[in-house]
C-alpha cells in the first residue's frame, strides 16, 4: 500500500518535472536534435535547396580534405587566430584582474573604463575598428605617425589582417573576462597568502603558489569557451574585409557561410560544419586530458 | 620599516602607471569615435588628428537617417528583441524551475545534456533550420529569430538560472507544497519574484545577443523593408565607406541603448559577466 503510495507520488513529480522542462525538451528535438541528424546526412548529399538531396555518400568530405584549397587556408587562418588571441585574452585580462584587485585609490573607476568596451559586439565593433585601423586617418597609424612610425596597413596587409582582429576582439572582451578573473581572484582565502609570506615569499611565489592554483579551474573552464568563441568567428571578417586580403581573413566559418548562402552549395557546407564539430570537440577533448597536470580543483 | 613603505609606493606606482596605459587601450578609441561623429568632412582626414571639432556637426546623426531607413530598421530590432527577450525569460525560467526546485527521474542525465549542447557550434544546425524555416514559409519573416527563444530560451540561461534557483531555501518552497500550492503558483508567485536580479541579468544578455544578432537577421531576411538595425549597419559599411563621420553616428545610435542599460543597471550587466565564470 505504502509503495503504491510512493510510486503514484513519483509519477506525480516525474510528470510536473517534464512538463516544465517540456519548452527545453520540444525545443531540442526540432531545433537541435532533428538538425544535427539531418545535417549529417546532408552531408552527405549534392544538395542545393531547389532540389532533393542527391545522396553522393563521403565525396563531400574527400573533395573537402584532399583537393579544396580554400578548406585548408581557411584552417589555417582560423587556427592562427585562435593561438594568438586565446593565450593573449587569458594572459591579458588576468593581468588586467590582478592589477584592479589592488587596494588602490580609483581602482573602480579603472574597472568601469576597462569593462565599458565589452558592451561593444559584433558588427558595431567592426564598424568602429574599421575606422580605428585605417592606415592614413585612423587612431593607430596617426598615433604612430606622431611618435615618427610608419604603422603597417593593418587590414589592407596580409600579415597583419589577422593580428588586426586579434586586437579588436581584446578590446572588445578585455574587460569582461578581466570581471571574471576578478571573482575568481577575491575568492581566495588571504590566509594562504600569508602562508607564503610566513615562508619570505614574494609577490611572484604568491602568485605562482597560489593565485594560479587557486583559480585554475577558472581559467581552464575560460580557455575552453576562448577557443570555442575563437573558432566561431565571423562578422569581422563578414563585415569588415569580406575575407580579404589574399584571402588571409577567411575564416572557417566565413568560407562556411560563402559555401552555403552565396553558392548555395548546402551539402559541401554541411560536410564543413560537420568536421568544424569534430575539430571543436577534439580540441576540447585534447585540453581536458591537458588539464589533469596544472587545473587543481 | 622605511624600506617597506617605499617598496609599497614604488610598486603603487608601477600598478597606476600600468593601469593608465590599459585605461588609455580602452578609453582613447571611443573617445576618438565620439569625436569623429562630430567632425565635419574636412577635419577627418587632417594630420595630425585633431580631438575637438572646430564646429559639432550635429547634422552627422541626422543624416544617418538619409542613408538608411534608420525608423524602420528600429522598429524592427525592437519587436524582434522584445518578442526574443519574453520568450526567453519565460521558457528559461520554467525549464530552470524543473532543473533547480523539482525531483524528477532523468532530470540530471537531461541537464548534462543542456550543458553539452553549449559546446554544438550554431554552423551544425544552420543550414538544416534554413531548411526547415523554409519549409514552415518563416522566410523574409520575424518568427526564424523569435519563436525558437520560446523553447528553453538558450542553455546558458537555463543554467544561469538555476544555478539562481538552487540558492532558494528548500523549506520555503516544500512549506507553500503543504499549504497546496501548486508547483505553477510556486514558480510564479515565490521563485520568480526572489530571482529578479537573475532575471534581469537574462534579460540583459538576451537584449545583447538579439540586438546585435547579425547572422540570423543576414540568413533570414532578405526583403530590405524587414531589415534590421544590426543588418542595416553591415549594408552601410559596405556601402558609404569613405563617411565615416556618419558610420560612426550611426553606430553610436545603435550602442545607445547598450550604453543606457550599463549605466543604469550596471549591477546586473556585470553579474551577467561574472556568474558565467563562477560555474563549476
Amino acid at each position: 500500500m505504502k509503495k503504491r503510495k510512493t510510486n503514484q507520488i513519483t509519477r506525480k513529480h516525474a510528470f510536473t518535472g517534464y512538463l516544465f522542462a517540456s519548452p527545453w525538451i520540444v525545443g531540442f528535438l526540432i531545433f537541435g536534435l532533428y538538425p544535427i541528424g539531418i545535417s549529417f546526412y546532408y552531408s552527405l548529399c549534392q544538395y542545393d535547396i531547389l532540389r532533393i538531396p542527391q545522396f553522393i555518400g563521403l565525396r563531400n568530405y574527400e573533395q573537402l580534405l584532399f583537393i579544396d584549397d580554400y578548406f585548408w587556408g581557411s584552417i589555417w587562418n582560423t587556427l592562427f587566430y585562435t593561438g594568438l588571441r586565446v593565450p593573449l585574452c587569458i594572459i591579458g585580462s588576468l593581468l588586467l584582474a590582478v592589477l584592479v584587485n589592488n587596494a588602490i585609490k580609483g581602482v573602480k573607476i579603472f574597472r568601469t573604463i576597462f569593462f565599458i568596451p565589452s558592451i561593444v559586439t559584433g558588427v558595431v565593433l567592426s564598424a568602429l575598428w574599421l575606422w580605428i585601423l585605417n592606415p592614413q586617418y585612423g587612431l593607430i597609424n596617426s598615433f604612430l605617425a606622431y611618435l615618427g612610425i610608419q604603422g603597417p596597413l593593418w587590414l589592407l596587409d596580409a600579415d597583419w589582417s589577422k593580428p588586426s582582429m586579434v586586437l579588436m576582439s581584446l578590446w572588445s572582451i578585455g574587460g569582461g573576462r578581466m570581471l571574471v578573473f576578478l571573482a575568481a581572484l577575491q575568492g581566495i582565502p588571504q590566509h594562504l597568502y600569508e602562508v607564503v609570506e610566513l615562508d619570505g615569499g614574494g609577490w611572484w611565489a604568491k602568485f605562482r603558489n597560489v593565485t594560479i592554483p587557486m583559480i585554475s579551474p577558472v581559467i581552464f573552464l575560460w580557455t575552453i569557451l576562448e577557443v570555442i568563441f575563437s573558432l566561431q568567428v565571423f562578422i569581422e571578417a563578414y563585415v569588415m574585409t569580406k575575407g580579404g586580403p589574399l584571402n588571409s581573413t577567411l575564416f572557417y566559418n566565413l568560407y562556411l557561410y560563402n559555401r552555403a548562402f552565396e553558392d548555395f552549395d548546402m551539402g559541401y557546407a554541411s560536410a564543413l560544419a560537420w568536421l568544424l564539430l569534430l575539430i571543436t570537440l577534439g580540441i576540447t577533448a585534447l585540453q581536458f586530458k591537458l588539464s589533469k597536470k596544472w587545473v587543481h580543483y | 620599516m622605511k624600506n617597506t613603505g617605499k617598496k609599497i609606493s614604488l610598486t603603487n606606482i608601477s600598478v597606476f602607471i600600468l593601469l593608465g596605459v590599459f585605461a588609455l587601450f580602452f578609453i582613447l578609441p571611443f573617445l576618438w569615435i565620439i569625436s569623429t561623429s562630430l567632425k565635419g568632412d574636412a577635419q577627418i582626414f587632417t594630420i595630425p588628428p585633431q580631438w575637438i571639432p572646430y564646429t559639432f556637426h550635429w547634422e552627422n546623426f541626422t543624416k544617418v537617417f538619409d542613408r538608411m531607413p534608420f525608423l524602420i530598421y528600429l522598429k524592427n530590432s525592437v519587436f524582434i528583441t522584445s518578442i526574443t527577450i519574453v520568450g526567453t525569460v519565460l521558457s528559461s525560467s520554467l525549464v530552470a524551475y524543473a532543473f533547480g526546485c523539482l525531483n524528477w527521474p532523468g532530470r540530471n542525465g537531461l541537464f548534462i545534456l543542456i550543458l553539452a549542447t553549449m559546446m554544438l557550434p550554431l554552423q551544425v544546425i544552420m543550414i538544416p533550420l534554413f531548411v526547415l524555416f523554409k519549409e514552415f514559409g518563416w522566410l523574409n519573416s520575424f518568427k526564424p529569430l523569435t519563436i525558437p527563444a520560446f523553447f528553453g530560451g538558450g542553455a546558458f540561461n537555463i543554467f544561469l538560472l538555476r544555478q539562481f534557483f538552487l540558492t532558494i531555501p528548500k523549506d520555503l518552497l516544500d512549506s507553500a507544497r503543504i499549504d497546496g500550492c501548486s508547483e505553477l503558483r510556486i514558480y510564479w508567485n515565490i521563485v520568480l519574484p526572489l530571482a529578479k536580479p537573475a532575471l534581469a541579468t537574462v534579460a540583459i544578455l538576451t537584449f545583447m545577443f538579439s540586438w546585435n544578432d547579425f547572422l540570423g537577421p543576414l540568413i533570414y531576411l532578405s526583403d530590405k523593408t524587414k531589415g534590421t538595425l544590426a543588418l542595416g549597419l553591415g549594408m552601410f559599411v559596405g556601402q558609404y565607406v569613405t563617411e565615416w563621420s556618419i558610420l560612426m553616428a550611426a553606430s553610436l545610435l545603435m550602442m545607445l541603448p547598450m550604453i543606457l542599460i550599463f549605466f543604469f543597471f550596471q549591477k546586473y550587466f556585470i553579474q551577467g559577466f561574472t556568474m558565467s565564470g563562477l560555474k563549476e
